[in-house]
């Protein structure tokens, strides 16, 4: 009588409703936010274009872009999980994914991956729609993969960290307008912290989110303020932290099996 | 010997200062319809929650169909459909989106035609492209029914089913449980309705903060509280010390309780030979809402 079930088709099933319900909504998880990164480009490139280069040779704009699409990765992919679990946990409509059989790990694969999804999405959008104002080198493509993927699969954990712990909308706001904002825009998005006075370059090298924008933009110029492999050693080390703290929450079930 | 279908086992669990479950034993047997009684706030939903991996007990054990909910959840899931007490939906899906996605968390990809034998058993076909934001309650909560079987689970658990629904769709609802319940699938019901549960339920457990205070088949339950009663109202208010529990209302009904039919006659004598009148005369069959009374107030 029993019916034939497959692990695997849990955590795929997961994964795809992840997906649509952020792609069920496109216009403002996708759409809205590639606005906004083209809009920071149009107005800071006009600002600054004529005035400022970077690592010597380049343009203002075109080091400005990597920034702005690492912070839509970021901003996403944190966007995606926290939004996706508080609003699962206030219509109650989370016991669906509670009740079945799908491992705690699997729940963490399938969270992650649609929320680097939806932020490589965004990125990419930032990209496309950046490309008729500068002329964008691809110095290391890999680098470029790996610290989007990093970048957004630390800051989708720390999004599933922030949707568990808060019970309302506010208090998520309030992670995103009090941590996840100053430290994406005190981390180097709009300007090469080698511009900045000492003791600012300082405190900038004690903000993981330097790092990852850091590395991606090497990916690009083959020039960044740091070794893109500090960067990468950094960022890796962010992510066991968050991944080992997400996945001991969702084992012990952490106010979601409270 | 086969697990039942569900064992709990001196579960205790405890929100702060509210001892919501204090030690709970019970076993439901496969195959049984079997009722989870108790007023508001008795930890009938807590219990439920621990048997379905939602929370965790502080102490004890619950197992599903011989699977420990814990340390063997995967199976003891599988076993396990729940309709939650919560009227909750995923406003962005519609009906069958909701039933193919839920059949994928269980790990079945193609389901449709057992979600097509759902949906008609629960007549819901028409709805099954309305998105549930636009489903009424009623509608809402067959849907929940829907999603709790789509893996076609041993074991069926049913909080409050019923609760602020029309009395159409309890009666279809029960029509297809009982339906459930003949082909072998396990039942457990919580309600408020207590008609309901002494229709249906075979066997009921009664919780009282957070303790079971009654375990018994409904026959049983009903017997143990002697619950027949004659009420009669006469012509003119006597005297009746001589018929033991005999109670006045004080609107010109007396209400006598007795344990067998046999001794409705001698009791209708016996207010003639003092020289009442009965003027109307109800007979009332034993209900489980007397006996319900009956173990909560002397638990
Ligand atoms: N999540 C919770 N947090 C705090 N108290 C709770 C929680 N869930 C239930 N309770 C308390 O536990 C007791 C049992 O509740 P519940 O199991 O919902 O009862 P029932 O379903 O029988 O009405 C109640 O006193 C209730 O207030
Ligand atoms: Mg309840």
């Amino acid at each position: 009588m029993a019916p034939e079930t497959h692990p695997l088709t849990g955590f795929k099933t997961l994964l795809y409703k992840e997906l649509l319900r952020f792609w069920k909504v496109s216009f403002q998880t996708v759409a809205a936010p590639v606005l906004t990164a083209v809009l920071y480009l149009l107005i800071f490139s006009h600002v600054l274009d004529r005035h400022v280069t970077v690592y010597g040779n380049v343009p203002y704009t075109a080091f400005l872009v990597p920034g702005l699409v690492m912070m839509s990765v970021l901003q996403n992919a944190f966007a995606n999980t926290s939004s996706s679990l508080i609003q699962s946990k206030i219509t109650g409509s989370i016991v669906f994914v509670l009740l079945p059989p799908i491992s705690y790990r699997a729940f963490y694969a399938a969270y992650v991956l649609a929320a680097i999804g939806r932020g490589l999405l965004v990125g990419v959008g930032v990209i496309v729609a950046a490309l008729p104002f500068v002329d964008l080198p691809l110095a290391a493509p890999l680098w470029i993969a790996v610290f989007a993927l990093a970048g957004g699969a630390i800051l989708a954990s720390f999004g599933i960290i922030a949707g568990i712990w808060a019970d309302k909308f506010d208090q998520l706001a309030a992670f995103q307008n009090f941590l996840i904002m100053p430290l994406t825009m005190l981390s180097g998005v709009f300007y090469s912290i080698h511009s900045l006075p000492a003791v600012w370059q300082q405190v900038s090298h004690l903000n993981p989110f330097f790092y990852m924008i850091d590395g991606f933009r090497y990916g690009f110029f083959g020039q960044s303020d740091v070794s893109p492999w500090i960067s990468l050693s950094v960022v890796s080390a962010c992510f066991a932290l968050l991944a080992g703290l997400t996945l001991n929450m969702l084992a012990r079930g952490y106010k979601l099996r409270a | 010997m086969t697990a039942p279908a569900i064992a709990v086992s001196a579960v205790a669990k405890r929100y702060g200062a509210v001892q919501a479950l204090g030690g709970v034993d019970l076993a439901v047997q496969r195959g049984e319809f079997f009722g989870l009684l108790g007023p508001n706030g008795a930890g009938k939903t807590t219990l439920i929650s621990i048997l379905a991996g939602l929370t965790r007990a502080d102490a004890g054990t619950v197992a599903v169909m011989g699977h420990d909910v814990v340390s063997d959840y995967r199976a003891a899931r599988l076993s396990l459909g729940v309709v939650p007490q919560e009227l909750v939906f995923d406003p962005f899906f519609t009906v069958r989106e909701a039933l193919r996605m839920q059949s994928g968390y269980f790990g079945l990809a193609r389901n449709d035609d057992w979600i097509d034998e759902i949906l008609a058993n629960l007549d819901l076909l028409h709805k099954a492209d309305t998105n549930m934001r636009s489903l009424s309650g009623g509608m809402k909560r067959r849907v929940l029914v829907a999603q709790a079987l789509v893996h076609r689970p041993p074991v069926i658990v049913l909080d409050e089913p019923t609760a602020g629904v029309d009395v159409e769709l309890r009666q279809g609802l029960w029509t297809f449980v009982r339906k459930l319940n003949e082909r072998g699938h396990t039942i457990v019901l919580t309600t408020h309705y207590l008609e309901e549960a002494e229709t249906l339920c075979h066997r009921i457990a009664m919780l009282k903060a957070g303790r079971v205070v009654a375990l018994d088949t409904t026959a049983n339950l009903l017997q143990r509280f002697n619950t027949h009663a004659l009420r009669v109202r006469l012509a003119t208010p006597i005297g009746l010390d001589f018929l033991p529990g005999a109670r006045d209302d004080g609107h010109g009904w007396v209400e006598i309780p007795f344990e067998s039919y046999g001794e409705v006659e001698d009791i209708l004598s016996r207010i003639r030979l003092t020289g009442g009148q009965v003027e109307e005369m109800v007979l009332g069959a034993p209900d489980l809402e007397k006996a319900f009374v009956g173990v909560m107030h002397g638990a």
